[in-house]
């Protein structure tokens, strides 16, 4: 029987983006030949752990912080589950603080989060105001911070919208208040440089496979003194703050995409800025009644995001596949039940504009040829499938 | 990367059913590029039934046998398309008292009318489901005709279709009996192989369609008297909705003689029995036709099926195109003619055409 499942341009590299050759033989000998648990005293243990540290120092040394303040993890995920329930846990038998403040256009892996803490743990939670990008508005972070609060999360770069938040200026205020803040940089590290001094967060999550790294390990940058609980409780690995046996390769392999990243990043912009403004013009000239979402210039290098009026954007993925095209939409639904994305209500949009998002994230392989094909079939495509 | 060169694209409409199944099996076999897609239809949320076709299990099941084949999946929604052409009209229909067609108008606006259109814009050469119907060819012009297997028949069903519609259409499972098809399914290692039958109406899900019905046309489900033709009251009825022409068991009353349900008033909510002698008609008009082939006699000698899964009558038909309607005059009497119904008719093996049968018989 012949295999029909095929492969066609892919436009999704916010969803995740293949490991790179040099990412990958650099975790190769970790599974096989140099398998041994850092946590052993022997020599096979100690060599893993010399892999395990270097990683950690390269990673340190990336993001402008003490090596001490890496913890690794499964991935984004797990990091944001950490950041959030770990320290306003430990912030509230510490302080007495009670209150999240998060943006109401977070990752699911933040926003659900801090929706189990207020309904499970009984936190309270509230919305920072954004602006029609999803920006956080500074003035009423300033207004509503105060040392009632455990914990502020603001996305670094936006997943869906692919807007960039001031960061810096949202951390500077948290800490005159003496408030921890967390960062979701998940899609951010895959397009800017992350510096935790520069930014002054104090925890930042990091996912390597947004970055060209494989999936299933992430890190948490901690600052020291930010006051944090293990939410995964057992043995000591990870400063006590993350149980479990290292997966070495896939930590070596973080660290090496990151190295590979940052090192590339000045030419990286330089050729994927322009092709993702010459995308967003296109579509927007191309197609009436669209709109860019998030902001047009504060974004992610690689990221574009539209709404097309009246339309279902599922079924525009599956047509756009199906022409040879793979793109993601923030209201995405494999069983075909698709709701208008929240994040998307959420910057003011209506209903009717909401439901038919796209998202069409370009990457490293991604080619001028491909945008210009992309560019022909779209409009067409949306025209033919609004209502 | 590129799709394979010349390789004809086919979409298989797939409700993790046996036979939509092993069509898209048996399409890979011949060679197609095959892509598998549900649909997302509606159902009642509030009686919690989950559309039958369409239930996470269903589209689990689909994908399963999706990724069994190696073919892309996909579930499109349909829900509202769905509610507006397929669920109003059954509810609008018992409203008035006739007696719907909801698989019928399924297949025309949803299946074909709303999916085959998707299926263009996925660029597909041809729309495949898994009914037992063949195509054949009458010059270069399509042909609806029966299924191999008589007892898996559908193409009463599927009578609503344009000729626009056959062309791009592909019934797999046309020359296959049900038997081979759950045999094939079997051999293959579906997962799904031993999937009963579905038989009921996909969107009142597991609840009685008489309970949807309450909720949706409650006149339909008012209990009543039973009369005789002469206006006798015999008894009570629950609801002209449970109760279809020609039915003899279940109406509820003793008599020394066997009756069968001979008419509704729906206006005032009476079911009209009979004694079997009274039973029957021979003529009908239907309506709103929809031909699938063409002839310039306005007499022809066909058969007709007035009921999904009936009998098939012997008949002449004499069609008045000007009136878009067709007088049909059947050799025996229609037992269980129902208004609303659709007569489908049929010259040999070939569907010609079909109408709905009018209310006012003549």
């Amino acid at each position: 029987m012949d295999k029909s499942l095929k492969k066609n341009t892919y436009l999704d590299f916010a969803a995740t983006s293949p490991v790179e050759e040099r990412v990958f033989n650099a975790m190769l000998p970790y599974f096989r030949e140099d398998f041994g648990n850092s946590s052993s005293i022997h020599q096979w243990g100690q060599q893993s752990e010399n892999a395990l540290e270097n990683a950690r120092i390269s990673v340190a040394q990336k993001i402008n912080c003490k090596p001490t303040e890496i913890i690794f993890t499964s991935g984004g995920s797990e990091s944001d589950n950490l950041a959030l329930k770990g320290t306003a846990l430990a912030r509230r038998s510490l302080n007495g603080a009670n209150k999240i403040l998060i943006s109401p256009v977070e990752h699911p892996a933040v926003s659900e989060t801090a929706r189990q803490l207020k309904e499970v743990f009984d936190f309270e939670m509230e919305y920072l105001k954004i602006d029609e990008y999803g920006r956080v508005d500074l003035e009423d972070l300033e207004k509503r911070i105060n040392p009632e609060v455990a914990i502020v999360s603001i996305i670094y770069g936006n997943n869906e919208i692919g807007t960039i938040n001031p960061i810096r200026q949202l951390a500077e205020i948290c800490h005159q208040a003496l408030v921890p803040i967390h960062t979701d940089a998940v899609q951010a590290a895959a397009h800017l440089r992350m510096d935790v001094n520069r930014d002054q967060v104090d925890l930042l999550s990091l996912g390597a496979h947004k970055f060209y790294g494989p999936k299933g390990v992430g890190a948490l940058f901690v600052r020291s003194g930010t006051p944090i609980i293990p939410i995964q409780t057992g043995g000591n690995q990870e400063s006590e703050l993350r149980a479990g046996t290292h997966n070495i390769p896939y930590i070596v392999g973080l660290a090496e995409a990151l190295t590979i990243t940052n090192e590339n990043m000045n030419n990286y912009h330089e050729k994927i800025i322009p092709m993702r403004d010459y995308l967003i013009d296109s579509v927007l000239a191309s197609i009436p009644d669209s709109k860019l979402t998030g902001h047009p210039s504060h974004r992610l290098a690689n990221h574009t995001s539209f709404v097309f009026q009246g339309l279902d954007g599922n079924e525009l993925l599956v047509i756009l596949d199906q022409n040879g095209f793979a793109c993601s939409s923030g209201s995405a639904c494999k069983v075909g039940n698709p709701k208008p994305s929240e994040v998307l209500l959420n910057i003011g949009l209506a209903p009717e504009w909401a439901s038919g998002s796209l998202r069409v994230t370009l990457g490293r392989t991604t080619t001028m040829e491909e945008i210009n094909s992309f560019i022909q079939i779209l409009p067409g495509v949306v025209k033919s499938l609004r209502k | 990367m590129d799709p394979v060169k010349g390789k004809r694209k086919v979409v298989v409409a797939m409700s993790g059913g046996v036979d939509s199944s092993v069509a898209a099996a048996l399409l890979l076999e011949e060679g197609y590029e095959v892509t598998g897609v549900m649909l997302r239809l509606w159902s009642d949320i509030e009686l919690n039934t989950g559309n039958r076709c369409c239930t996470p299990d269903s589209v689990d099941l689909a994908k399963g046998v999706a990724r069994q084949l190696e073919i892309p999946f996909y579930v499109i929604d349909a829900q509202t398309e769905f509610k507006e052409t397929v669920v109003d009209y059954f509810i609008n229909s018992y409203s008035s008292g006739e007696t719907p067609n909801p698989c019928v108008i399924c297949n025309k606006f949803i299946r074909w009318g709303f999916l085959l259109q998707k299926t263009k814009l996925m660029r597909a050469d041809y729309f495949a489901t898994g009914h037992y119907a063949q195509i054949k060819k009458n010059g270069s012009d399509p042909v609806l005709c029966k299924a191999v297997d008589p007892n898996k028949d559908q193409s009463y069903v599927l009578s609503r279709l344009s000729r626009k519609d056959l062309e791009k259409t592909v019934f797999p499972l046309g020359s296959w009996k049900k038997e081979d098809t759950r045999k094939k399914a079997e051999e293959l290692g579906l997962n799904i192989a031993k999937r009963p039958d579905s038989q009921d109406l996909c969107f009142t899900g597991k609840s009685d369609y008489r309970e949807f019905l309450s909720k949706y046309a409650p006149g339909s489900t008012r209990p009543g008297i039973i009369t005789d033709r002469k206006g006798n009251n015999l008894g009570n009825h629950k609801g002209l909705a449970s109760y279809t022409i020609g039915q003899r068991k279940g109406i509820g009353i003793a008599s020394k003689e066997p009756l069968y349900v001979m008419d509704k008033d729906f206006e005032h909510n009476i079911l009209i029995v009979s004694e079997n002698k009274n039973l029957g008609v021979n003529k009908f008009n239907i309506q709103d036709m929809n031909w699938m082939m063409d002839f310039e006699e306005d007499e022809l000698d066909i058969e007709v099926m007035t009921r999904y899964r009936s009998l098939l009558y012997k008949a002449k038909i004499y069609i008045q195109r000007s009136e878009g309607r067709a007088l049909i005059n059947t050799t025996e009497p229609v037992r269980d003619l129902a208004p609303g119904q659709l007569a489908v008719l049929y010259k040999d093996e070939a569907v010609i055409g079909s109408g709905f049968i009018s209310k006012n018989e003549e």
